[in-house]
């Protein structure tokens, strides 16, 4: 189940169903704050692919979930280059991106974007929320200032400390064009996305519904 | 569409929301009063729950909240939140 993969920046870990067979999905995460939300979605997602005779793999991004590498060095390039390399090792045939993943799919692969969510969005949300905590505490700091900060030194957001490459990348960052991914909506599944929940919470319906999606595409 | 349609559109948009993000059941939330308490009131509602509900609503109801829009006291209730989507809204 757990697997090392070779990345880059030296070995990282990955969650795999391999049974060595021929359909091969890569699974990015989402990221930062989100991923804690999905990750038990992505792996219940991944538990029915395996059932429905599909292998699956979900690497941890280098400064993400287990990965020792500092997030600070990582950016928008490294991390595209780290998704490229854990598809490369896995042998992918497939991609499922999940929210910001969707921004470092390697472009040849086809699959799907579930709640595909832009950089410059992710970004504005977690600048949202520094701001808003740190009004709670007393210190009144505004969007503009921070990301001037951020462009300049990189900037702690929601306990994740980004560097300068990574917020200059992420402002600028739309959703990139995918011919080879088909979008899955949040409505497509039903009920609420989990990242939207305070407490993180687990739905089995959903993980069925986007599992029943990509089973049913993958071996028609 | 009516102001009153528009306003009680409004109102079930947010209460829709907050349900999702707080994962209560339909029944819970419509008992929420303007009274309710929120931000520094629900203790799951951190800074980061509190802008994904931010951003949920934009995307729901079309609009744009400005950082120096977003205080203690317009997240403090929901009728506080509620009025101050409705004025957003027009």
């Amino acid at each position: 189940m757990i697997a090392a993969w070779p990345s880059p920046a030296g070995e990282e870990y990955a969650l795999a169903f391999d049974k060595h067979r021929s359909r091969r999905v890569l699974v990015l995460p989402a990221w930062f704050d989100e991923s804690n939300k999905l990750r038990h979605f992505a792996v219940e997602v991944m538990r029915r692919l395996d059932g429905a005779g599909v292998d699956s793999f979900l690497p941890d991004l280098p400064g993400c979930n287990e990965s020792l590498a500092p997030l600070e060095a990582q950016t928008l390039a490294s991390w595209r280059a780290e998704a490229a390399e854990a598809s490369a090792y896995f042998s992918a045939t497939h991609v499922l991106a999940v929210r910001a993943g969707a921004m470092v799919a390697p472009e040849a692969l086809p699959g799907w974007r579930y709640a595909p969510l832009a950089g410059s969005s992710q970004l504005r949300g977690l600048l949202c929320a520094r701001v808003l905590s740190s009004r709670e505490a007393g210190r009144d700091e505004n969007r503009e200032a921070l990301l001037a900060e951020g462009r300049d030194r990189g900037l702690e957001l929601g306990g994740y400390r980004l560097g300068a490459a990574m917020i200059g990348d992420l402002e600028a960052a739309d959703l990139p064009q995918a011919a080879q991914q088909r979008d899955v909506a949040q409505g497509d599944l039903g009920g609420a996305g989990l990242w939207l929940r305070a407490e993180p919470d687990h739905d089995s319906r959903q993980a069925d519904a986007l599992a029943a999606i990509i089973a049913v595409e993958l071996l028609a | 569409m009516s102001s009153h349609a528009a306003a009680s559109d409004t109102d079930s948009v947010l209460r829709g929301v907050l349900q999702d993000v707080l994962g209560l059941a339909a029944d819970r939330v419509a008992a929420f009063t303007p009274e309710t308490g929120l931000f520094g009131h629900l203790p799951e509602l951190d800074s980061m729950a509190v802008a994904g509900l931010l951003t949920e609503v934009e995307d729901r109801l079309g609009i744009v909240i400005e950082d120096d829009e977003v205080d203690g006291e317009m997240l403090e209730t929901y009728g506080a939140l509620l009025t101050f989507v409705q004025a957003k809204r027009g």
